[in-house]
């Protein structure tokens, strides 16, 4: 590795008179054990975060097979992306579960938040009993679940028959595999929303309710004038990091559907995986993670625009 | 705020007593049921790990089995090399988290405490790059594997996580919480700044370390796309991966009662660590949650 340090340093002739005076001074051993301290964590960050990200780029704008040594075609392998029908189609899945699922997931935890938040026995209890399929890994969770979305013996299809439903196919339906995924996938997920959302709880006044109380608000009234507003910055947080936590998933598609059928849960970070490993188009795979990349960085963005709308006491931050 | 009883008086003024008593037990039912579901598929899970191949495959579903079958946990884990996936997934965690404790809170009491010069930028630096997606890393990391010879080995898997901008976050942040003095006195009493990070720093950051350890423990033995893209061989084989190529055996009848006993034996060191070690658990998503966020 051949990673020089000091350029971001040294762009200002200042600053390598104030390291000078740093290592020299009354201070050269503090400067010296901070530098000392945070080097083994540092080395690591260049090799394995910075390096591979500097990399990507590059990687992206070749044609690489991992056999031949890379051949850089420049945009190329975006003008590909554009005609490419499994492309928009990984998109539009994944736009298809984040759009579906994180609504769905929060509205649940916000509810099970709120009949969390009172002093109860056994809350404990019951919010250990949420959380558990959280910590569960996705690999055995999609196992069990496909097991239970099996047509004629899985539990699921058995409890529907109960109320005389006749289920469908799930995971190998067309139109039923993304929603067996995305029950799945807020079963197991919606543990740490919810516990978010429970902090903010915890953290409003009692006070806030008692004076709207004396004034006359009704339940509804406070929930719509005290509990939202002041939950409004653990909803915020909890909207921007399922967005971007339901653009990444990977695991449970794989493990449950393997993207069919008929790719009709192939999300873009299973495409990219398939591109890069499978195919070996290292290239177009990096390529492609480069757009799931903006795509995060755009809701991020838009998400912190919309907050000054509606997150209280967002500008005070 | 003047009406510091003001739940009392809420509750007595128009006798609502009853009628709370009644709400409570409509939420501990809406609760239970909620919980029944949450449970089910680990009942599940379990029941069916017990069964028969015939009575895993009979209608209508049982949820008690006829007989225990204790060795389909036997079974299951002979079926294929379950104790070199263990074993491995118990090296590769180890070495995770106890790299992590101590890289992370190097690094943190250096952002916490130590002044410098470009300190701070290095660490904002940290913390943009927290947002950058795995996905994105990926493939450059994989091809870095494939240069260093480190693909197939458990290498691959651990060294590129001995190093954490979350964890390094969470520690500076509880770190400068804790009150200088301590530190000071140690300082004047000659302690160096390593024996100070050591004896005084380190004790006091117990609740940040367990968090860390916590979390690390349970994303690095659930860890899945990254060693499924990196470790191919069965000898080198995590039990995510080991579990996953189980169950993705496809014949007529699939033996699913020994894949859910092989789920089970896997997922059940999570479920009791995660029970044992809660209240540091919730206190990671806590604090990295609102106070990361905000």
């Amino acid at each position: 590795m051949t990673v020089k340090l000091a350029p971001a340093q040294a762009k200002r002739s200042g600053a390598f008179a104030e390291l000078t005076r740093a290592f020299t001074g009354l201070r050269r051993e503090e400067t010296l054990a901070g530098y000392l301290f945070l080097l083994p964590n540092f080395l690591g960050f260049i090799v394995f975060m910075l390096f591979p990200i500097c990399f990507a780029f590059y990687i992206m704008l070749t044609e690489w097979s991992l056999s031949k040594p890379p051949e850089f075609i420049g945009l190329k392998n975006f003008e590909v992306m554009l005609d490419d029908r499994l492309f928009w189609k990984s998109l539009s899945n994944s736009i298809y579960y984040t759009v579906v699922a994180v609504p769905t997931g929060i509205f649940i935890a916000f509810w099970l938040a709120l009949a969390l938040n009172r002093k109860m026995r056994g809350i404990i209890f019951f919010r250990t009993i949420y959380f558990l399929p959280q910590v569960t890994l996705t690999v055995a969770a999609a196992t069990i679940w496909r097991w239970m979305y099996q047509p004629n013996v899985g539990l699921i299809n058995y409890i529907l028959g109960l109320f005389g439903i006749d289920g469908p196919n799930w995971i190998h339906h067309t139109a039923w595999a993304m929603p067996a995924v995305i029950i799945m996938s807020n079963w197991q997920g919606i543990g740490s929303a919810m516990l978010i959302l429970l902090a903010g709880l915890q953290g409003i006044p009692e006070e806030y309710y008692e004076a709207a109380s004396i004034d006359g608000a009704n339940g509804w009234q406070r929930m719509r004038f005290v509990t939202l507003p002041m939950l409004s910055p653990a909803i915020f947080f909890v909207v921007v990091t399922s967005l971007i936590g339901a653009f990444q998933s990977f695991d449970q598609f794989l493990v449950l559907t393997n993207g069919g059928p008929a790719d009709a849960t192939t999300p873009l970070t299973l495409y990219i995986y398939n591109s890069a490993f499978k195919f070996l188009k290292m290239g177009y795979g990096a390529a492609l993670a480069a757009v799931l990349f903006v795509i995060i960085l755009i809701i991020t963005i838009v998400q912190w625009q919309l907050a000054r709308r509606w997150v209280f006491g967002f500008e005070d931050n | 705020m003047s009406v510091a009883q003001g739940t009392e008086i809420r509750r007595t003024r128009f006798g609502q007593k009853e009628l709370l008593r009644l709400h409570d037990l409509l939420v501990y039912i809406v609760l239970s049921l909620v919980g029944i579901i949450f449970l089910l598929p680990f009942a599940w899970m379990v029941a069916n790990s017990l069964k028969t191949i015939k009575e895993i495959y009979r209608l209508p579903p049982t949820f008690i089995p006829d007989s225990l079958q204790f060795t389909n946990y036997i079974d299951a884990w002979t079926a294929t090399t379950f104790d070199r996936f263990f074993l491995n997934s118990v090296i590769v965690s180890a070495c995770i988290v106890l790299g992590q404790l101590f890289t992370a809170s190097l690094a943190g009491y250096s952002f916490a405490r130590l002044r410098y010069p470009g300190r701070d930028k290095i660490f904002l630096l940290y913390i943009s790059l927290l947002m950058v997606p795995f996905t994105v890393l990926m493939i450059p990391l994989y091809v870095q594997m494939r240069h260093f010879g480190w693909v197939n080995s458990l290498n691959a898997v651990i060294v590129p996580f001995l190093f954490t901008p979350w964890g390094t976050f969470l520690m500076r942040q509880f770190m400068v919480t804790i009150p200088r003095e301590l530190e000071d006195a140690a300082r004047i009493d000659g302690c160096g700044f390593f024996r100070t990070y050591a004896l005084i720093i380190l004790p006091l950051t117990k609740p940040a370390l367990a968090t860390l350890a916590l979390f690390t423990f349970l994303s690095s033995w659930n860890s899945f796309q990254w060693p499924l893209i990196v470790l191919g061989t069965p000898a080198v084989k995590t039990l995510p991966l080991g579990l996953y190529s189980f169950q993705a055996q496809s014949s007529m009848r699939t033996p699913w009662h020994l894949i859910m006993a092989a789920a089970t034996f896997v997922v059940l060191p999570i479920l009791v660590a995660f029970v044992v070690g809660q209240k540091y658990y919730v206190r990671g998503i806590v604090t990295s949650g609102i106070k990361g966020g905000g």
